[in-house]
């Protein structure tokens, strides 16, 4: 037996050796990649215009297509509908991205490919790996590196031939005129509701059109604004929706392929106004139902005479864009931290720690968890009791025997009582939960600071976050 | 009268998450029913939660579109739109997330 142990110790100490070089060994894959990216890019570029002069004038070259672009193009020039014309608006036009997460991912990845003369990509975050069943722009290797460095990399793979521009940083009214006045064409691939109008509103400032996308869960939609005189942002939604009505997909869940499908689109009606090819999708709106395989196309308002944008007496100067507060007029942040409430005075709350300290020390408690139940079926801690807050003030008396249950079972006397936790995935709705415990009698009832996250960083790093 | 009702991008979560309703509404005695008449039957009959998700005031709340036959109810009258037997009426909400 003792030798077993050894042997298998011995084992187990080679496996953790070869995993530390495989991982060294990554890095330095990772590292010389980015480095034949980068050495690759300069050498496209060099190459494309170090063409020796010919000394024959073909026919048909005056639209500027150098032969190598003839070659990467030609599915594209073989279109009797797009063509020498399309290809060449195309090449002459500058895009930008605003986000590179899952819908700004494909519309990256297919904006470089079809040849954008300058792509612009615009994001402040870093790669996840929760990010990574969506956002397939994004490698393993960049987790915790810059999104917009690891897309502009993933776009040079693709095509070394055109321009990628990096703005590492959030759009905001102190920098979007600045950023986008330098592009033809603006792609809204952001997740929040300030966002959506900030960006909306420096386009019909500058006058550029905007390529509008969204998904959530199992839907998305998609449409063009600011465009041939159709609607912006604000003639169809002039106030903002209550903030319980903005979802995340970190809150709500999304399913991959939804945003891809929507990005997708939103890279081809960027390059349909690009190359003033076809008829964009503006005045209309595009709604996809991914779980009934339905796609809706529906005629919005036109441009509306009262919009506080871009109707008749609309007062939306540069300086006014400037001085706009989003934030304040959405009631939302323009960043994706999440919120941080306090609603609970500090008696009314433990920290994970103490949490811990109390159940090793066998303290008679009850502990609910009140995130939905398809929450609770990704992980939970021992022994806690399943209450969605919806459906909090339904199950009190189950609330209340179990408590009883648990003074018994620790054969506590009458006047001791068990103590009740309430716990949560951040530790915002176990603070509702407390207060509504509160109000119903249940006055001892404490939340867990910071919820599951904060026993994952506080308690036990090897307990699941999502 | 016999309508089509669907909802999207999480109202359904209001109604027990069903999107699609076919419904019979009754016309209470009016020649023609309008959407004022429908958003309140709506309101009484399907909306299960949270009404104030659905609307404020006697209309939909901010960030919802109104579609009559798969046209933004803005170009049809809002509240005054009159609808016919068969119609279909989508109230979808806005999505941020991306
Ligand atoms: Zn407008």
């Amino acid at each position: 037996m003792e030798s077993n142990g050894v042997h298998s110790s011995l084992i187990l100490q080679e496996i953790e050796k070869l995993k530390a070089e495989k991982k060294d060994i990554e890095n330095r894959i990772s590292v010389l990649e980015a480095q034949l990216n980068d050495v690759v890019a300069k050498e496209g570029t060099v190459s494309s215009s170090s063409c020796p002069p010919l000394s024959i004038t073909y026919l048909g070259l005056e639209h500027g297509l150098s032969p190598e672009m003839i070659y990467r193009y030609s599915r594209h020039l073989l279109l009797p509908n797009f063509g020498v014309q399309g290809q060449s608006n195309l090449l002459k036009s500058s895009i930008l991205v605003v986000g590179a997460g899952g819908l700004g991912s494909p519309a990256l990845l297919y904006l470089a490919a079809c040849g954008v003369g300058r792509l612009g990509i615009v994001d402040h975050d870093v790669v996840e790996l929760n990010n990574l069943h969506r956002q397939i722009i994004h490698a393993e290797a960049y987790i915790g590196q810059s999104k917009v460095k690891s897309a502009a990399a993933a776009c040079r793979a693709i095509n070394s031939s055109i321009q990628i521009v990096e703005h590492k940083e959030a759009l905001r009214t102190s920098n979007a005129l600045e950023i986008m006045s330098k592009y033809d064409i603006v792609v809204d691939a952001t997740d929040n509701a300030p966002s959506r109008y900030l960006i909306s509103d420096c386009c019909v400032v500058l006058g550029k059109p905007l390529i509008s996308g969204a998904a959530l869960g199992l839907e998305g939609q998609l449409t063009v604004y600011n465009h041939n005189g159709g609607p912006c942002y604000r003639c169809l939604f002039p106030t903002p929706p209550p903030t319980t009505a903005c979802q995340r997909c970190s809150d709500s869940g999304v399913l991959g392929v939804v945003p891809g499908v929507i990005g997708c689109l939103q890279a081809l009606e960027a390059l349909k106004v690009a190359s003033a090819v076809g008829e964009p999708l503006s005045g209309r709106m595009l709604l996809f139902d991914a779980l009934s395989a339905r796609i809706r196309i529906v005629k919005i308002r036109g441009r509306s005479l009262n919009c506080e944008a871009c109707g008749e007496n609309a007062a939306f100067t540069r300086q006014f864009f400037q001085n706009f507060d989003y934030e304040k007029f959405t009631q939302s942040p323009l960043s994706t931290t999440p919120l941080k409430l306090k609603l609970l005075p500090e008696t009314a709350r433990i920290s994970s720690e103490e949490y811990k300290e109390r159940v090793a020390n066998g303290e008679a408690h009850v502990l609910i968890d009140v995130r939905p139940a398809h929450h609770f079926k990704i992980v939970s801690l021992p022994k806690a009791l399943n209450v969605p807050l919806s459906t909090l003030e339904a199950q009190l008396s189950a609330i209340s025997s179990a408590l009883k249950d648990e003074e018994e079972r620790k054969g506590l006397g009458s006047g001791s009582n068990a103590s009740l936790y309430v716990i949560c995935r951040r530790g915002n709705d176990s603070q509702r939960a407390v207060d509504c415990l509160h109000k119903m009698g249940f006055s001892s009832a404490k939340d867990i600071i910071g919820g599951l996250e904060s026993w994952a960083q506080n308690v036990d790093p090897n307990f699941p976050t999502y | 009268m016999q309508l089509t009702l669907e909802f999207g991008g999480g109202l359904e979560l209001l109604c027990q998450s069903v999107k699609i309703h076919n419904v019979d509404v009754d016309q209470a005695g009016e020649e023609k029913l309008t959407m004022r008449h429908l958003l309140s039957w709506v309101r009484t009959n399907l909306i299960k939660e949270r009404p104030e998700m659905f609307m404020k005031g006697d209309t939909v709340r901010p960030g919802v579109l109104v579609l009559v036959n798969d046209c933004d109810w803005e170009l049809s009258g809002q509240l005054d739109t009159t609808l016919d037997d068969k119609d279909v009426v989508v109230f979808i909400s806005t999505l941020h997330g991306g």
